[in-house]
């Protein structure tokens, strides 16, 4: 580092005399960018955590997202994030999440990884074939139409539009035990 | 709220800024807490009691909005003669048939106005004839000029003097809620809760409005839908509903917990909360809408909802010829909520169970029975981010550490499938204040990660592939089901705004509705959801408007759509008064423009534009059409904000305080009625109740427990545990006490303690402080123990799940547990492994003298 990069001599002969700018700042952080910076795109959400429905802007680089930050526009929110808001890059990128199907067979020690087009395919015939095992056209002398084998727990979390297709489905399957969270 | 809706805090602190004063009532000291001006810690389960003290100030002080009340509740409604209250019951109301555990409804009625529940908000079993119901027409006079009220009709008393008027009966009803009472039963002082009530009551009025807030922790209890029932009372004789600055808030914690009930996977309402048919009523379509309409107000349209539902999802194949494929809707015969589901699942009757975004193994109440019905299952789908507890517990659950499950043993076939991110996928949030929101996918989903739209609708069309050609009639509904939508993507994502203009209906030529009162029941229009109704008015995306809020009004009206119609305050026409004047120019919202005649204002009026305040609808007026020009509550069968519910809930028309399922204190106020009579209760092996206070064995569970939530973490932690960052933060379960307890029972700060029911045994570090200070309650102290409920064995940051803890007994009404307030026990140390837990469960039961009869009394000792 030549001397005239010691942050005091800048201090006295640059204009940041307080030493609280420039005069201060080390190359490494001068050449740092905001995360955001490089986005090339800006898409509009929602925070997935509580009801409050805070807005958050998620910036994209290459097809991945980069950031997430609150969305100043938002009447409800102003630009503003909780802690678990803040989090939810982690929550959406994080080496946590999975992205291989597994499945554990019955009386099975541990799980195998199944491909996502078999995993449909089976499901769809456990479905059928529990939804007719326990297919019920009476209940108590009155007619019911229903199948009491199929259960479902889930949507709070979901889309207006993945709840409308579940409801959807399972009424006409005739699945009548359809929960969600709010019951919780 | 500080903790649990931070970012809606805000606006708190921004009312506080412009001089409100803010009252938080909470066992523990938060974040709320700090920044209040009045903090009331309360004994948890006794807001029925606190509340209803306030109710009994405010009619005491004569502090009520007496023209508000006049004009838009039903407090000048006469009730029947036949009504009895539990002021002459010894605590329970008329109608009370203890061997079916239910109430009989009918004396509740006003005289001349037998009026129906609005769908949705009450399933009870009726035998009510369908002629019984009849238009609540309160035939009120005009007002004059002056603004004077005529005498009304003999079935009301607008002087409010009538002894068998709703307001009399609530008056004599919370009458004995006085402040010694409060004092008594919440431990409350008496001088910190008068500020409360003088607090309220001058905040009150035409000028000034309170709002009233709660977190849904409100809703676990065995008397839950009744709590928040005594606010509605509260609110209504203090004229803060349909106000801007008043109301009750729920703040709900999931961020489409509003959404999934709107369109609900529930199992006992179809969208828009229409009900899901009943078997013993609904054998046709007439029979249901019958069921489902209300003579007066906008469920009188009932018909046309069904009929355009009918048609959004059997579309062609739905005529009036076969009642518009109203047989293809499966029945209900009683209750079928996850609770009972789980039974149903011990019982070996429910094989297949599908887990989207949910995680019972640690977020439901009883966690192990929710692990031991999986168990009972011969399929389990878990949809998630990560290996949850709920997808684990087969090799690695509480059940399997004890021994009482060994995995090899288990048959359930589990398939754990890779969720989408809300960043991967197009849709809409509902917000706790009933807006749609939409968020865009910015990037396409990794590996086999898919949104749920995808699951569902690809699982829809394999089935259906796989059933075609079936002959067989039970295949019907499904392969007549509407079930085309675009896709899109490498994937072949489902468009989001395909299904979301099917939500919001279109006509018979195709062309989106905009409104709801578009509808018709002769099958001319498809709408998936009527409330949502206009959300994709004129084929736009109304959910994804964004006009940035520092470009328009306070209300915001072009940021979202909320439902109805874009309304962003219930009920506004209640903000002017019965000529249609704003109470105050202080608190003007919507009001009667003369000019324009029309109602106008900051916001949509929820009401009819064009109904000038003086309407009266001609005799055989049905529906919508019969609301009044002062009929504010247009959702209601009288048009009125009901201050006493005639029929609707099944645990009364006045919310009584009962003692929780478990609790160390004799009901003071109902000697003779410790629980709410009709709770739901579920007497088995692993759901066994703590002994009556001061009864041999109570001394076993000596201290109250609740649950909460933190601010760094999510519910059931699925959202949360397995982020670093927010493990960070809270790493570790713990429990809160005050030092007296630590001190009672040598527990030491950081150190470790087990806590005790007769459900379960949890550890967890101790936390020692003066935030959940002890309180005196009918003369003893009590010690409150705080337990979040966030964490499981799976994740960055693990614990025992405080649900291990808790009974199931539930609110009659929303089938909903009592986890918020229960007894137990605290010692210190780690909980024992192995078999030698259940060992020290069973040495707790049987030192307690726990029987399966043990508190599921219908009636106590009379």
């Amino acid at each position: 580092m030549g001397i005239g990069e010691w942050p005091v001599l800048r201090q006295v002969t640059g204009t940041d005399t307080t030493g609280r700018g420039r005069a201060v700042k080390s190359r490494r952080t001068d050449g740092l960018r905001s995360r955001i910076a490089d986005a090339d795109q800006v898409v509009k959400s929602v925070c997935p955590y509580c009801a409050v429905g805070c807005g958050q802007n998620v910036y994209v680089r290459n097809g991945r997202v980069v950031q997430i930050e609150g969305d100043p526009d938002s009447p409800i929110s102003r630009g503003r994030l909780c802690p678990k808001g803040s989090a939810s890059l982690q929550l959406t990128t994080g080496e946590a999440r999975r992205f291989e199907v597994l499945h554990r067979r019955p009386h099975a020690a541990d799980w195998e990884v199944l491909d996502l087009g078999t995993a449909m395919d089976v499901l769809a015939d456990r479905v059928i074939e529990t939804r007719r095992r326990y297919w019920q056209w009476e209940h108590g002398g009155k007619r019911v139409r229903r199948t009491m084998g199929i259960a479902s727990l889930g949507g709070a979390t979901l889309d207006n539009e993945e709840n409308y297709l579940m409801k959807k489905l399972y009424t006409a399957l005739g699945a009548i035990q359809i929960e969600n969270q709010a019951r919780i | 709220m500080a903790e649990c809706h931070p970012v809606g805090f805000q606006w708190v602190m921004e009312a506080k800024a412009r001089g409100a004063t803010v009252i938080h009532v909470d066992p523990r000291y938060t974040r709320t807490s700090a920044l209040c001006d009045i903090h009331v810690p309360i004994r948890v389960g006794s807001d029925i009691a606190f509340l209803g003290g306030i109710i009994n100030y405010v009619i005491e002080h004569e502090a009520y909005f007496r023209d508000y009340v006049v004009a838009f509740t039903n407090g000048p409604s006469i009730v029947t003669e036949e009504y009895r209250d539990t002021e002459d019951l010894d605590g329970v109301f008329s109608g009370l048939d203890p061997e079916r555990r239910r109430y009989d409804p009918h004396s509740w009625q006003c005289e001349g106005v037998p009026v129906t529940a609005a769908p949705g908000q009450g399933e009870q079993e009726t035998d009510t004839p369908t002629g019984q119901r009849a238009a609540a027409d309160r035939t009120v006079t005009p007002a004059a000029a002056d603004g004077t009220v005529t005498p009304a009709a003999a079935d009301c008393d607008e002087t409010l003097e009538h002894p068998r008027c709703v307001f009399q009966i609530v008056k004599r009803h919370f009458a004995r809620y006085t402040p010694e009472m409060v004092e008594q039963v919440c431990g409350v002082p008496r001088e910190l809760f008068l500020a409360v009530c003088r607090a309220m009551a001058e905040n009150s009025g035409r000028e000034r409005t309170t709002a009233i807030a709660y977190a849904v922790g409100w809703t676990q209890h065995s008397v839950g839908v009744q709590y928040i029932r005594t606010a509605a009372i509260l609110q209504l004789l203090l004229g803060n509903i349909g106000r801007p600055g008043g109301g009750i808030l729920a703040l709900r914690g999931h961020a489409s917990i509003q959404g999934s009930t709107d369109i609900p996977t529930l199992y006992n309402l179809l969208p828009g909360y229409l009900p899901m048919p009943q078997a013993q009523r609904d054998q046709d379509l007439e029979a249901f809408v019958a069921a489902a309409s209300a003579e007066k107000g906008i469920w009188g349209d009932a018909r046309s909802f069904v009929v355009s539902l009918l048609k959004a999802w059997w579309g062609s194949h739905a005529t009036e010829e076969n009642a518009y494929c109203f047989d293809y809707l499966p029945r209900l015969t009683g209750g079928h909520s996850t609770y009972e589901t789980v039974m149903t699942q011990l019982d070996g009757e429910c094989k297949g169970y599908f887990l989207v975004g949910e995680n019972p193994a640690v977020g439901s109440a009883n966690a192990k029975m929710q692990r031991l019905g999986m168990a009972n299952l011969d399929w389990l789908v878990v949809r998630d981010f990560s290996l949850i507890e709920s997808a684990t517990w087969w090799k690695d659950g509480p059940e399997i550490e004890t021994g009482e499950m060994r995995t090899e043993d288990i048959a359930t076939e589990v398939f754990f499938f890779p969720a989408a991110a809300h960043t991967e996928k197009n849709g809409s949030f509902t917000n706790t204040q009933r807006m749609l929101q939409w968020h865009h996918a910015a990037v396409e989903p990794a590996g086999d990660a898919r949104s749920d739209l995808w699951f569902y609708y690809h699982l829809g069309r394999i089935i259906r592939e796989k059933l075609s050609g079936s002959t067989d009639e039970m295949d019907r509904p499904l392969l007549d089901l509407q079930w085309e939508y675009p896709t899109e993507g490498p994937a072949g994502e489902p468009s989001a705004e395909a299904v979301l203009a099917e939500i919001n209906g279109w006509d018979a030529e195709g062309r989106p509705l905009v409104s709801f009162k578009n509808l018709r029941d002769d099958g001319s229009t498809a709408c998936g959801c009527w409330i949502y109704c206009g959300v994709h008015a004129d084929g736009v995306n109304q959910a994804a408007r964004r006009k940035p809020g520092s470009e328009q009004s306070w209300v915001a009206p072009e940021w979202g759509w909320a439902w109805p119609a874009n309304r962003r305050i219930l009920y506004n026409r209640a903000s002017a008064d019965r000529q249609g004047r704003p109470w105050s120019e202080r608190k003007a919202y919507v009001w009667w423009d003369e000019q324009e005649a029309k109602w106008v204002g900051h916001d949509i009026a929820d009401f009819d534009p064009s109904r000038p305040p003086w309407h009266r609808p001609p005799a055989d007026a049905k529906g919508a059409e019969a609301l009044a020009g002062d009929d504010a509550f247009i959702m209601q069968a009288d048009g009125k904000g009901w201050l006493y519910v005639p029929t609707g809930l099944a645990d009364g028309p006045l919310p009584a305080h009962y003692e929780p399922q478990d609790s160390p204190f004799p009901n003071l106020l109902y000697p003779h009625q410790q629980r709410n009579p009709v709770r739901e209760v579920f007497p088995r092996r692993h759901n066994r109740y703590h002994p009556d206070p001061d009864t041999d064995g109570s001394e076993v569970f000596p201290y109250m427990l609740t649950t909460y939530r933190l601010t760094e973490h999510h519910t059931a932690g699925g959202m949360s545990r397995w982020l670093p960052y927010l493990s960070e933060l809270q790493p570790e379960m713990f429990c809160e006490i005050s030092p007296e307890l630590a001190e009672e029972r040598g527990l030491e700060h950081n150190g470790w303690a087990t806590i005790v029911t007769a459900r379960g045994a949890i550890e967890a570090r101790v936390m020692v402080t003066d935030r959940v200070p002890p309180i005196v309650v009918q003369g003893r102290v009590l010690h409150q123990i705080g337990l979040p409920y966030h964490w499981g064995p799976n994740g960055y940051t693990r614990g025992d799940a405080a649900n291990e803890l808790a009974h199931i007994s539930l609110d009659p009404n929303s089938h909903i547990p009592e986890v918020k307030a229960m007894t137990g026990d605290i010692r210190p140390g780690r909980r024992p492994r192995g078999p030698a837990l259940n060992a020290l469960l069973e040495d707790y039961v049987r030192r307690a003298g726990i029987t399966p009869d043990t508190g599921t009394e219908v009636r106590s000792g009379a």
